[in-house]
């Protein structure tokens, strides 16, 4: 938007929002947001506390092995489901059901099958990104252009030539979905945590709404936003990268 | 809105004289200029567009010649210089201009009528009246009995054919055509181009047309006006005589056709790389 | 015009193979469907009976556990509780979402000020904000509503405002050029070319509001679907653990088929005619 001629700057707005959170805490007309600047003074001891430490160190292995598997599985089930009809015709309908199923009430199952520990929450990672990540790779290898196929075929490319082809040729989709399964993993490592709740995150949101420690809690809320942010904004940078042939393709 | 519709025929019956081949001016462009930032798209246009004839904007693509005709229409504001139609200046759409789009814009979840009708709903007309005048114009430009079809389910050359029964349909003065045959494959195009100009026959109107077709130009126009590009400006403008009554095949073997389409190609070769 | 008739004619021939063809699409993927239930539903049930995990009942005991809860009325009365906050929130994410994404793409000092919010919220676990917002209002319906709106709202918010964006700019300015003015191209024009998005964002916000009412069940207080499933863990009688969540599931997917539906049917007259 521009103002008396100015170009303001796209998230600058986000600057206002936190002032009327500030008047909201001050004057405490909504109970459920302190003052920021509280929130901003409790975030130095929640990042300095040792607890916060390990909490970031389960919820980064968790993440990082959750979302590892569900970019390979899902690739994997992807390419397959688009190179194969038959197989598209058994798993779509169900990578689409997955895809907006309710999913958090799949965790009590994981909990039960891979105990109240970190696995759970690496199954429960895998479950939120894997679905769509699958989808969208499916829909780059349908979308391939024919002749690119058999450009390929004519030229004699032997198999494993082929799938790379067809692989590089699907990136931008992949890595769209990837992007979107980097989000929903980032949803998963939370609500995997906060399901299981004696470990990681989970833990300490527990500590701090049974001690009232509102601005605690919030600021923990808060690096969580700023981490999936962070992530979400890798993702799409590295997108930008390679759609210059994106562009070319069609 | 009626009463925009009841102004618009007293304007007609009163400019009714200027039959076809008349001479006045009906749309008058004056030292139009269009900049977007640091480009200059159009430049110091000065074009009078007569009554009843098919005037052709002809240039390579980057000429702004699509940029003059949505001047003309209304749809863009001019940077400097005005355009008056029947001595009146545009400051928006009116109801004595209507448009054909590149792209058909139909409304996918309209039927063939109700798109057809669209001008004359948004003016608040009946649904009854303007359905029967747009049930007509359907029929006029050859699609009856696809009045209830949906545009998905039409060829690209029919979905044109409801741009132009859309734009017939409000009775303007001015057809303000913006390359519409460039969208459909070339079988369409010369049927459609030879339907044109029976359509002329019956319906006189103003035709302003784009086209970066040199064939396509001197088959159709009464007047072509070369545009040359970076800045868009006007480089030549060529009257036309070319009897179109009879055999419309007969035009593309015409000598003079011949003639003129290699002269325009040789005019503009050194713009294309 | 003669080319025309002869088209009509090909039309009508070509009308009466697509529909032969049509039918027998229909019989092929209703039993791709039948083999693609079977595949899933097999695997589990050998996935029971191998008995890999004592907590993982078979296919059959589960679906037997289903009829039992359906027929003694505890899964009805469970939805019948879980219902009032998952349709209170949903009424209220689709009513503030769509505005909200609306007024968002058709007006740039709007975008400016509350596109960032949205995206925030859109990118960010949301979830994390459950326990907080119990922390306050308590365990009652407002906790609940609250689950079901912060994690619905966004993506309805979000996609309402692109598909508003998306919408062909020729055909607003096709608007324009017949002297449309501004309320009509937005009532004939945007909003039923946006509808189709802003319907696949209702869509996705319908099944995120069903993630949050069960996440409010389990995490806040268990009622309802979510007490079942809590209750019958905490008693081991896991094929009706399971029954609970599979119906949730199902559920769900029925909400947005239905969604799917009434879509077409109210809003799609194109996509009826070629039917």
């Amino acid at each position: 938007m521009t103002l008396f001629g100015y170009r303001l700057p796209r998230m600058a707005s986000l600057v206002f929002w936190v002032l009327i959170w500030e008047i909201i805490g001050r004057f405490e007309l909504v109970l459920l947001f302190p003052p920021f600047t509280e929130v901003i003074g409790a975030m130095g001891e929640v990042l300095t506390s040792s607890s916060f430490a390990s909490a970031a160190a389960i919820t980064a292995w968790t993440y990082v092995a959750g979302l590892g598997l569900a970019i390979v599985v899902g690739v994997i089930m992807g390419l397959l489901m688009g190179l194969v009809p038959a197989l598209d015709r058994l798993l779509n309908m169900w990578v689409n059901i997955f895809v907006s199923a309710p999913l958090s009430a799949l965790v009590p199952v994981i909990m039960i099958l891979f105990g109240m520990g970190a696995p759970t929450v690496v199954v429960t990672v895998f479950m939120f990104a894997v679905w769509i990540i699958a989808l969208d790779t499916r829909a780059g290898v349908l979308h391939i252009s024919r002749s690119l196929i058999e450009m390929s075929h004519s030229f004699g490319a032997s198999p494993l030539k082929r799938l790379e082809i067809v692989l590089l040729a699907a990136l931008p989709e992949i890595l769209a979905g990837i992007r979107l399964g980097v989000i929903r993993g980032v949803k998963g490592v939370v609500i995997g945590q906060l399901l299981v709740s004696i470990i990681g995150v989970g833990a300490l949101f527990s500590l701090y709404s049974q001690n009232f420690l509102m601005a605690h809690f919030w600021a923990l809320v808060l690096l969580l936003f700023a981490f999936a942010l962070t992530l979400a904004d890798l993702v799409a940078r590295l997108e930008h990268r390679i759609e210059y042939y994106a562009g070319a393709r069609h | 809105m009626t009463m925009a519709l009841d102004d618009k025929a007293g304007d007609r019956s009163s400019d009714a004289p200027d039959g076809a081949g008349g001479a006045a001016p009906i749309v008058e462009v004056r030292g139009v200029a269009k900049h977007y930032d640091a480009l200059v798209a159009l430049d110091g246009i000065d074009l009078d567009f007569e009554a009843g004839r098919l005037t052709s904007l002809l240039g390579p693509s980057g000429c702004g010649k699509t940029t003059l005709l949505k001047i003309v229409a209304g749809l863009l504001e001019p940077t400097a210089g005005e355009v008056r139609v029947k001595g009146r200046p545009v400051s928006g759409p009116g109801p004595e201009r209507a448009f054909v789009f590149q792209d058909f814009a139909l409304l996918p979840w309209a039927s063939v009528l109700r798109n057809a009708a669209f001008g004359l709903e948004v003016r608040g007309m009946p649904k009854a009246e303007r359905e029967a005048i747009a049930r007509r114009y359907v029929a006029e430009v050859g699609l009856s009995g696809f009045e209830e079809k949906y545009p998905h389910e039409l060829s690209g050359g029919m979905r044109q054919r409801v741009g132009l029964a859309r734009a017939l349909a409000v009775d303007a003065d001015v057809l303000l055509m913006d390359e519409p045959f460039s969208a459909v494959d070339e079988q369409t195009r010369r049927q459609f181009q030879e339907d044109l100009i029976r359509l002329r026959e019956v319906e006189n109107k103003t035709f302003l047309f784009v086209t970066h077709s040199i064939e396509e130009a001197v088959y159709l126009s009464d007047r072509i006006v070369l545009l040359s590009p970076r800045p868009g400006r006007v480089s030549r403008v060529i009257d036309l005589d070319i009897p179109r009554t009879g055999d419309p095949e007969a035009i593309r073997r015409d000598p003079v056709y011949l003639d003129m389409v290699d002269e325009i190609w040789r005019g503009l070769k050194h713009y294309v790389e | 015009m003669t080319s025309v008739q002869t088209s009509r004619a090909d039309i009508g021939a070509l009308a009466t193979a697509v529909r032969r063809r049509a039918v027998g699409r229909a019989w092929r993927s209703a039993g791709w469907k039948v083999a693609s239930l079977a595949l899933l539903f097999g695997a589990w049930e050998i996935a029971g009976r191998s008995g890999f995990n004592f907590a993982f009942p078979t296919f059959f005991e589960t679906m037997a556990a289903l009829a039992e809860m359906l027929a003694d009325g505890s899964m009805g009365a469970a939805y019948l509780r879980t219902a009032e906050p998952l349709v209170i929130g949903l009424v209220f994410s689709l009513v503030v979402g769509v505005a909200a994404g609306v007024s968002m793409g058709l007006r740039h000092d709007v975008e400016w000020f509350t596109l960032p919010v949205f995206i925030v919220m859109q990118a960010a676990p949301m979830a994390a904000l459950i326990p907080l917002v119990t922390f306050v209002y308590g365990i009652g319906l407002t906790s609940k509503v609250l689950a079901v709106v912060i994690l619905a709202m966004p993506v309805i918010a979000i996609n309402s405002y692109k598909a508003v964006r998306n919408v062909p700019p020729s055909l607003r300015a096709m608007c324009r050029s017949f002297m449309g003015t501004r309320r009509q191209e937005i009532a004939k024009v945007v909003l039923p070319a946006a509808s189709p998005m802003m319907f696949a964002g209702i869509r996705l916000g319908v099944a995120e509001g069903f993630s949050g009412v069960v996440l409010a069940e389990l995490l806040i207080t268990p009622t309802g679907i979510g007490d079942l499933i809590t209750y019958h863990r905490s008693v081991a009688h896991f094929a009706h653990m399971y029954a609970a969540i599979f119906s949730i599931v199902l559920f769900a997917v029925l909400a947005v088929t239905i969604l799917q539906w009434v879509e077409t049917a109210l809003f799609r007259p194109e996509k009826r005619s070629a039917a």
